[in-house]
């Protein structure tokens, strides 16, 4: 069933054309595909001219509650997980992305956008990840 | 120039992550809770972004340069293996967890406390490891999707 007191189709539509705009903006004019942890996991492995886009790019992601928050209230989050929790599903989200050469950035949104087929299997692998971890933790854990 | 646009696409997009509601971990794992009370909202961000996304390959195939100069990124084929599946899935089970994929953390971390921080730091070590074992299996990594 539907959770209705928290679907936000429309700002959540609104958000994705966004999204949307920011990575069509760095593929056309840059000429960079915008995920994320591509970006970031490049980092690790600097190479010479390699370094400025990337760290623009990322510094510009982090100042982006900073600049919502001149015009609005930032939107209330609720974070479930503990400091364990955290630990573990940061490893793997790391260790993960770079594995399979990208996150929902990088093949969610710019490798469906390209119909690529690499995308298309990792997109199903960690969505199908996803909603088996969370009936387990949910549902079969709790 | 080419920094200046970098540094507004990731604002642009981290303010898209904003507003769609992606920065609240909750909205995520309620998307992944299909046998729960569902919240279909990251459907309709992948929808709204893939459906630019869509528009602008189909442009940038007509193109061989970036309107800054360089070339336009536009991977061949290439195959599907056990690297990039299990990859996939171990990423999965990470979202499906703590419900962070690496947008969203990074911008929480300016305005969200500790939690995305330690997620992030974990997200690093977890990159750094992927570094290492690659070296040394001299494999070297194929470019990020």
């Amino acid at each position: 069933m539907i959770d209705w007191a928290h679907f936000t189709p429309w700002t959540s539509l609104a958000g994705g054309l966004l999204i949307g705009t920011a990575a069509a903006m760095f593929l056309l004019l840059n000429g960079r595909i915008a995920g994320i942890s591509g970006i970031l996991g490049g980092l690790l492995r600097p190479t010479a001219g390699d370094i400025g886009w990337r760290v623009a790019f990322i510094l510009g992601l982090v100042a982006a509650p900073l600049l919502y928050q001149m015009a609005a209230p930032l939107p209330a989050v609720q974070i479930n997980a503990g400091t364990a929790l955290l630990v573990v599903a940061g490893l793997l989200v790391g260790i993960g992305t770079r594995y399979g050469s990208g996150c929902t950035s990088g093949h969610g949104v710019c490798g469906l956008s390209r119909l690529s087929p690499r995308s298309m299997v990792a997109t199903a692998a960690f969505m199908v990840a996803g909603f088996v971890t969370v009936f387990v933790v949910r549902h079969l854990i709790n | 120039m080419q920094l200046l646009m970098a540094l507004f696409a990731g604002l642009v997009f981290g303010l898209g992550l904003i507003v769609s509601g992606m920065t609240d971990p909750s909205k995520i794992t309620g998307f992944l809770d299909l046998a729960g009370a569902w919240d279909p909202s990251l459907a309709f961000v992948m929808g709204g972004a893939i459906g630019v996304g869509l528009i602008t390959f189909r442009f940038a195939r007509t193109r061989s340069q970036a309107m800054l100069g360089g070339p336009m990124p536009l991977p061949a084929a290439r195959q599907i293996d056990r690297r990039l599946v299990l990859g996939g899935l171990t990423f999965g089970v990470g979202w499906g967890l703590a419900g962070y994929c690496p947008g969203p953390a990074l911008a929480s971390l300016a305005t969200g406390g500790s939690k995305p921080l330690i997620f992030t730091v974990a997200m690093l070590v977890g990159m750094a490891i992927f570094e290492i074992q690659d070296r040394l299996s001299q494999s070297p990594a194929k470019k990020s999707a």
